[in-house]
């Protein structure tokens, strides 16, 4: 079962929430994926060992000049002004191409080949009993998709069951949460309980729920700040709130220190299991309105 | 007039709040402009009361559309998708809208010309009036591609606001993160101002920020919020900056007023007197003398 955690507002806890889960599943070999590339730090919790690592990017056209005619067909069926062909020069601009091939499938002279950028690397790993995944985007490079992408055909097996794989999205609500929430069976939102809290959080279950069809439940983190909002719009959106974490500064100062929540309060564990089992129980009844 | 971005690279380490008080206290001394360029989920306008005065839409990128009747089912549209855009159920194909990125490959190979681009009413973009100032803010709809692009709209309507009027300053809220979105934030800025907690996430990820504004050649401050949640990280902050050569012009302690305000949806420095605020107006008279400063050097 894939478990994607997102939140819309950055820092209410998603990392904090993915990791306890994470840790608390120990027993059933869970699979954990970093899908914020953009700034990767599970692995500063989960102190995994990096035991394999690929280079990725996407597939940028190359062209040969002896076979190229200059007829400047692929700068104009590409649509992001990727590739342009100027005189007897053609110029390529990796950080706009989206890797699509279609300058290469258009090239009448057969003179395009693809070759690979790299904007980014894929990391896999392990600690005990928890399979750790992870990419990272260089710096400097613009686009995440393609890197959260790979990272998720190379982890995540095809006919991976019941066995939990939980995915920890970036902050916001744009194409990289689209691509870390796509395949998902359950999209956990992590808020706290504030105005940016709640607001953020409408437009990642728009996402979500609304655009991607997903069943989706709530923890609220940091109970006790803030205001009442973010009961009231779950109450009348029929989201059901499946823990409630308290504001406690211990929690805070145990983050701070790359101490996950349950190792510093292991009573949080049985909360985590339960939370789980509660996810699942979802997942099941949304199966079986479906069918 | 200056352009000045607030970043954090991890998300919710308090830019909006930052971003809001230095719009408080600026506007009390000059003329600014303000844009929230977090697009996905735009928070300044919660604690500024802003009044929409105008509203635009944005049209942006493409998607394909398959037409049944055209059709033929001959599958080579899924076969060239490369984003696995492309879906067939019981010989019917069909184009799913968010997992398209536009590129029109499927458009040139089908043979019976059954696909047309569509354009995408991508989001919506306002300028407000606020109490500190104009506002530039924007909304990008679910799951839509191109926040960069919008990003970078909302700061040239802006900077040409601010230029026109002769206002000073440019404050910029900016996104979380290091890629698209933050990258058209921090074009042509003359500071970014990074906030940044004292954790081990918000060490490693600050690194990587400022690596990212050093790549585009945008010059770094640092503020170093809930500076007492962990003094030892905060230390370990300030030993980075200072081997950086990076001021770090604000530390800003840990206190629940900054969400008793937030709530109220007002500026922290409006709200409360207190420790907080007086770490916000130190740090705005450092980023002023900053800000200044660098413009007597290019004169």
């Amino acid at each position: 079962m894939i478990i994607t955690i997102a939140s819309g507002k950055g820092g209410t806890g998603k990392t904090t929430v993915a990791t306890s889960l994470t840790l608390s599943l120990a027993a059933e070999s869970p699979l954990f994926l970093d899908c914020d590339v953009e700034e990767p730090n599970v692995a500063l919790f989960l102190k995994p060992t990096i035991e394999e690592r690929r280079e990725v990017g996407q597939m940028i056209p190359e062209v040969n000049l002896d076979k190229c005619t200059y007829c400047g067909r692929c700068a104009e069926v590409c649509q992001y002004h990727a590739i342009a062909v100027v005189g007897d020069k053609v110029l390529v601009f990796p950080e706009l191409c989206h890797g699509c091939g279609s300058c290469t499938l258009n090239c009448p002279a057969e003179a395009i080949h693809e070759v690979l950028n790299v904007t980014g690397t894929i990391e896999r790993g392990s600690n005990g009993s928890i399979e750790f995944g992870q990419g990272t985007l260089n710096i400097g490079e613009p686009m995440a998709v393609p890197i959260i992408r790979q990272l998720k055909r190379w982890v995540i097996p095809p006919d991976h069951g019941a066995r939990p794989i939980i995915l920890d999205a970036s902050p916001g609500t744009a194409c990289p949460v689209v691509e870390s929430m796509s395949g998902a069976d359950f999209v956990l939102m992590v808020t706290e309980p504030t105005p940016f809290g709640l607001h953020d959080m409408r437009l990642a279950v728009q996402v979500a729920r609304d655009e991607l069809g997903l069943p989706v439940g709530v923890v609220v983190n940091r109970d006790g700040v803030g205001d009442r909002g973010v009961d009231d719009y779950c109450a009348a959106e029929d989201i059901p709130i499946l823990l409630r974490i308290p504001l406690d500064r211990r929690i805070a100062e145990a983050y701070s220190e790359g101490t996950p929540l349950v190792e510093a309060l292991p009573e949080y564990r049985e909360r985590f299991q339960a939370l789980y089992a509660d996810i699942e129980k979802l997942v099941r009844e949304t199966k079986g309105a479906a069918q | 007039m200056k352009q000045l971005v607030i970043l954090s690279g991890k998300g919710g380490t308090g830019k909006t709040t930052v971003a809001a008080a230095l719009a408080h206290l600026a506007s009390q001394e000059m003329p600014v402009v303000l844009a929230d360029a977090d697009v996905d989920a735009a928070n300044l306008e919660l604690v500024l009361d802003p009044v929409k005065q105008e509203e635009h839409d944005f049209m942006s990128g493409q998607v394909a559309v398959i037409d049944a009747e055209k059709c033929i089912a001959c599958g080579l549209c899924a076969e060239v998708c490369r984003f696995d855009a492309v879906m067939e159920e019981g010989g019917i194909y069909r184009v799913d809208p968010l997992a398209c990125e536009g590129c029109a490959s499927c458009f040139y190979q089908c043979p019976e010309e059954a696909i047309r681009m569509q354009e995408q009413h991508a989001g919506r973009w306002f300028r407000s009036d606020s109490r500190f100032g104009p506002l530039f803010h924007a909304h990008l709809f679910a799951g839509q591609e191109n926040s960069g692009k919008l990003v970078t709209l909302v700061k040239q309507q802006g900077r040409l606001l601010a230029l026109d009027t002769g206002a000073e300053l440019l404050v910029v809220d900016g996104p979380p993160g290091i890629g698209c979105p933050v990258i058209s934030a921090s074009a042509g800025a003359d500071v970014a101002l990074h906030v940044v907690e004292p954790t081990v996430s918000g060490v490693h990820d600050l690194e990587r920020i400022m690596g990212t504004t050093d790549h585009f050649g945008v010059p770094s401050l640092v503020a170093i919020n809930k500076v007492d949640l962990n003094l030892a990280r905060s230390e370990e902050i300030v030993a980075f900056c200072t081997e950086q050569g990076v001021e770090v012009v604000g530390r800003i302690p840990y206190d629940t007023v900054v969400t008793e305000a937030m709530v109220r949806g007002r500026p922290v420095t409006d709200y409360a007197d207190g420790t907080v605020t007086e770490a916000l107006e130190e740090m705005w008279s450092r980023i002023r003398e900053r800000l200044l400063s660098d413009g007597e050097e290019q004169r």
